[in-house]
């Protein structure tokens, strides 16, 4: 199942898929562009030692990720999403199969490389937004600049998120809607070529969710920035180029949306 | 409650490095109470038995020289109970293989019976038997000093006859209990020996037939000691009686006495310190504990766990830690202890060992420990029980910080992200900070008492010997002589110069206070010996007048410019009012000075001397030593060398293992508080280092942030110690002042690197620690939970 369905970059049984069946790793016919992937995952399969429990996260996951596309990842709770993005984005090694960031095969990465990774190419925004408590949200920002190799100002960054007016504030001092806007800005501000966001409107109300929504819309419009999103929410699945859905370790389903809502349409 | 009781053990499981750390520190602390406390206790016992059974005298009185018949008139005196007299001789004692001059002190025994009073303890061989005129006891440190055994022979120089004199017995008088010769501080047995021998032969020998020129008495219950003084006094007065006095100036009494009371201040400080270290730790770890836990008790407490079952949780927690602590420390503490008191033993050569480990001591550093650490952590325990369950089981809000003091000053530009972060994580919560940097630097000030008291002895050696007693050698007469004498010395081969001295034993007296001293009287020109001033510039003796140890002038409540009155205690017996002309500073003993003439003035004497400081060719010693030993008249020569030397060697045996175990038990204790430290700060930071590690932080740059924290912490510390140190090295000194000596307050170079090194050792190590479980954060989890 996992192999006729999981290959993204192959439109399947989607509702905007056209049905042609392709081999994996080809280039998208669907892409105005004939671009290379930027992530190239192939049998991806990972498995937790839990006591003397054995977990399957990922049972064999193929994937492919296109510059400048917003994918949404939509699954239940313990369906392996978070898993398959911790490993695109280096935090975690996947048991088996392959993994490539524009070529480079992750899985074989030692950890300084893959510190590397995550410091040059990669941002990241989280449901629990993991500011740094004591410092502003213009120093949460610069806290990446400083180790990033062609950043954006970090005013700029927070400008594009719409918190102009609030860098000198600390964390305690910002709302929860803020404080994801300035884990966004702190995200953008290295101009990465992936964004990874894991539930980033988890914690927040609708309303509040939105305009966090927004910020990203605009960054993977502007700066064409490659964004793999995971949400539960079927609503925002909208927003996105593909939807992927993934159950049980395994993708289930790759949809292309033909319109994508702007956030601003949205509500849940 | 068997859910809480299993919980309990996996908390402390999971903190198990850090309870470890805490318990070490309690173990530390409880060792040092009952080392101190155990081997003071045993001490006082063991000197308390030893007097008991071998009749330690209450009254001594020396004299010149008395019919035995008057023995019964002392004992007529009201309130005596015993009284036993004998003949007690100095003399220049040769050693085979020792060509060193040994002083000698020879002490009469009953022929043919027990003593009376003073008990002689028979460690080897036998007393010695009537009718042998040749046989002495050997007090039994100086035969363990010259590997003497029954059956050897040593030549002995008694009132300027040569006797050669055989060993039959090793033993001990609680009399000699601390061995030091007249005019030396501390105990010298290679040069200094006590030596028993049978009325008869001695007298014979030292020409006092039918006499004696020493009394001895205890007094019947009930009675008025200072009564039986001054009537003793009175009885001697004609027969040149120098002065009676009690137990309390028995030299080796008081020095055991002077003993124990500073072990007994150590052992009330050093406890006290380590035990509130501990202390402080245990609030420290125990309240980040709770504040991790707070879902975990909101959970119990929705469950229905009372507030009550939820703090008596971590009450016992905390208990079980101290227990473990407390366990060790006296496991600990009573082998140290033991072996400590043994150690004591043998530098005190008491002949048996009663340790005793009281156990109101042992119970009594549990409960400190219990109360201080269950105390300590109260106030954490309290939030935690109190907190309403659904806001324990809420999310914590971000914390607050704000941009420092510092940082508004204009540092702010020049810090980056992961500094600002330290100076803000230090600056929001100060009087943690500063609860941390108190407890590096308490860790570190007791590093440095255990060397306060080596580097105040050093200073105090070096102020004696290189600015005060700069003769080589110190030769003491028989009896007054005349200045002629002085010439005889001076005219002896390799003497390159020699200065006179005269002294006298003295009352001083100032209203109802009076000091039995001796005065000393010293050329103006002197340059070999001589008398520093307060400020330790030598002082040239005034033409008139008495100049005392400062300590002195305040026990009697002098000033210079006062009168003060002498009662001399010997010759002529003259009492007059001298008035004070200066004071001196000095660490050991207390004085009078006077100049020569205007002391020979006072007697009534004309131009004698008492002996005389000479200076020699190191080359000549040899013979200056035989020339001396056949000299008549001279009593006895101290070598300044040898004084010197024996002193490093008795401080080697004593002060170091105190220092050692004191320097270990600390070392454990900076250990401790550094690592806590650390550990603390990573588990409050644990979750910001991983949201930067996900960042694209190197491990290095996190360990920056938390290490650099521990850093500013420890840095600050150490300075924080150095006062603190100096302190309690001020209230030491201050607690230990007596008029046998006075420890000031020097802290050499070396013990304040020491320390602070011992702290940066710890808290390097900690951070190597620390940074492993940094090599190991779980990137995955931290983006998950909230807290």
């Amino acid at each position: 199942m996992s192999s006729s369905y999981g290959r993204i970059g192959q439109r399947s049984t989607g509702s905007s898929g056209d049905g042609a069946m392709r081999e994996a790793g080809t280039e998208a016919a669907d892409r105005p562009t004939a671009e290379e992937p930027v992530f190239r995952a192939r049998g991806v399969t990972k498995v937790y030692q839990m006591g003397e429990v054995q977990v399957h996260a990922l049972r064999g996951v193929d994937l492919d990720l296109y510059p400048g596309e917003l994918v949404v990842l939509l699954g239940p709770s313990g369906s392996g999403k978070s898993t398959l993005l911790n490993i695109l984005g280096g935090l975690d090694t996947a048991t088996g199969g392959s993994v490539e960031y524009r070529g480079k095969d992750l899985t074989r990465a030692t950890e300084r490389e893959l510190t590397e990774y995550r410091r040059r190419h990669v941002g990241f925004v989280f449901q629990f937004y993991n500011l740094i408590p004591s410092l502003t949200a213009l120093e949460n920002v610069a806290v990446v600049t400083d180790i990033a190799a062609e950043p954006m100002p970090p005013e700029e960054a927070l400008a594009r998120v719409g918190l102009a007016d609030r860098l000198d504030h600390f964390p305690a001092q910002l709302s929860g809607g803020e404080q994801q806007r300035v884990a966004i800005a702190r995200a953008i501000a290295k101009r990465p070529l992936v964004m990874l966001c894991d539930e980033p409107t988890g914690a927040l109300d609708a309303a509040t969710g939105i305009v966090v929504l927004e910020a990203l819309e605009r960054v993977n419009r502007e700066l064409r920035t490659t964004m793999a999103l995971i949400t539960h929410n079927a609503d925002i699945a909208e927003m996105a180029d593909r939807v992927i859905r993934v159950t049980s370790g395994v993708i289930h389903s790759a949809t292309r949306n033909e319109r994508k809502k702007s956030a601003r349409e949205m509500r849940w | 409650m068997k859910a809480l009781r299993r919980m309990l053990l996996r908390d402390l499981w999971g903190m198990k490095g850090q309870a470890l750390a805490i318990a070490m520190v309690i173990v530390s602390g409880v060792a040092t109470f009952v080392i101190s406390l155990s081997t003071l206790d045993s001490l006082r016992e063991t000197r308390a038995v030893f007097y008991r059974d071998y009749r330690f005298a209450e009254v001594f009185a020396p004299l010149k020289r008395a019919p035995e018949s008057l023995s019964d008139a002392a004992r007529a005196i009201p309130g005596v109970d015993r009284v036993e007299t004998r003949v007690v001789a100095t003399a220049n004692l040769d050693v085979a293989g020792f060509p060193e001059p040994v002083r000698g002190l020879l002490v009469s025994v009953p022929d043919g019976a027990e003593p009376l009073l003073n008990g002689l303890y028979l460690k080897q061989g036998r007393s010695v038997a009537a009718g042998r005129d040749d046989e002495v006891v050997a007090s039994d440190a100086f035969a363990l000093a010259h590997r003497l055994n029954p059956g050897d022979r040593i030549g002995a120089v008694i009132n300027g006859k040569r006797k050669s004199l055989r060993i039959v017995g090793v033993g001990l008088t609680p009399e000699y209990v601390y061995q030091v010769a007249p005019g030396s501080i501390f105990p010298d047995h290679k040069r200094y020996g006590v030596l028993w021998m049978g009325r008869k032969s001695l007298a014979a020998a030292y020409g006092m037939e039918g006499a004696f020129n020493d009394l001895l008495a205890t007094l019947s219950p009930g009675a008025s000691q200072q009564d039986v003084i001054d009537r003793i006094d009175r009885l001697l007065s004609q027969y040149g009686g120098l002065g009676a006095y009690s137990r309390d100036d028995q030299v080796s009494h008081r020095y055991l006495t002077e003993e124990f009371r500073q072990l007994g201040t150590l052992a009330s400080i050093f406890p006290v310190i380590f035990l509130g270290v501990a202390a402080f730790l245990l609030n420290v770890v125990v309240s980040r504990l709770v504040s991790l836990q707070r879902d975990q008790i909101g959970i119990l407490k929705a469950f229905g766990y009372s507030s009550t079952d939820v703090g008596w949780h971590y009450v016992k927690l905390i208990v079980l830690i101290v227990i473990v602590g407390v366990a060790g420390g006296l496991v600990a503490g009573a082998w140290l202890g033991r072996g400590m008191t043994r150690m004591y033993m043998a530098f005190y050569s008491f002949p048996y060992l009663h340790y005793e480990l009281r156990p109101v001591v042992a119970v009594s550093a549990g409960i400190v420990s219990v109360a201080s650490a269950v105390l300590g952590a109260v106030q954490a325990v309290r939030k935690a029980a109190l907190l309403p369950p659904a806001e324990a089981m809420r999310a914590e809000a971000p914390e607050r910080f704000r941009v420092t003091l510092a940082e508004r000053l204009g540092l702010r530009r020049i810090l980056s992200q992961p500094a600002r972060m330290i100076a803000r994580n230090l600056g929001r919560r100060p009087a943690k900070a500063a609860l941390s940097i108190l407890g590096i630097g308490f860790a570190c000030a007791i590093l440095m008492l255990g060397n306060v008291q080596e580097d105040a002895v050093g200073f105090m050696v070096d102020t004696q010997f290189r600015l005060s007693q700069r003769e080589d050698l110190t030769v003491s007469f028989l009896e007054p002589a005349s200045a002629r004498a002085l010439s005889e010395l001076r005219s002896l081969p390799g003497i390159r110069h020699g200065e006179p001295f005269r002294s006298v034993s003295a009352r001083i007296r100032h209203g109802h206070r009076s000091w039995r001293i001796s005065v000393q009287g010293f050329p103006r020109e002197g340059n070999l010996h001589r008398v520093l001033d307060t400020r330790l510039r030598p002082l040239r003796m005034p033409a008139e007048g008495v100049v005392l140890t400062d300590y002195l002038a305040d026990r009697l409540g002098v000033r210079p410019g006062d009168k003060v009155t002498i009662e001399v205690l010997e010759g002529s017996r003259p009492v007059r009012d001298v008035r004070v002309a200066g004071l001196v500073g000095e660490y050991f003993g207390i004085n009078a000075y006077m100049e020569l003439d205007a002391l020979n003035r006072l007697l009534g004497e004309g131009n004698a001397i008492s002996g005389a400081f000479l200076s020699a060719d190191r080359e000549d010693r040899g013979k200056v030593y035989d020339a001396l030993r056949e000299m008549p008249r001279v009593a006895g020569t101290v070598v300044r060398e040898d004084a010197i030397r024996s002193f490093y060697e008795t401080m080697g045996g004593t002060l170091l293992l105190f220092t050692f175990v004191i320097t270990l038990l600390a070392g454990t204790i900076a250990f401790g508080v550094v690592y806590n430290s650390a550990r603390i700060a990573l588990s409050e930071r644990s979750r910001e280092l991983a949201s930067l590690r996900v960042l694209g932080f190197t491990r290095g740059e996190i360990s920056y942030i938390l290490l650099g924290e521990i850093g500013v912490l420890t840095t600050a510390g150490i300075p924080v110690g150095f006062l603190i140190a100096q302190g309690l090295a001020a209230y030491i000194a201050e607690q230990m002042k007596s008029d046998l000596y006075r420890v000031p307050l020097v802290m050499a170079a070396s013990s304040y690197g020491f320390a602070a090194l011992v702290v940066v050792v710890s808290a390097l190590f900690s951070g190597l620690l620390v940074r492993h479980r940094l090599d190991h954060l779980d990137l995955v989890a931290v983006l998950k939970a909230r807290e």
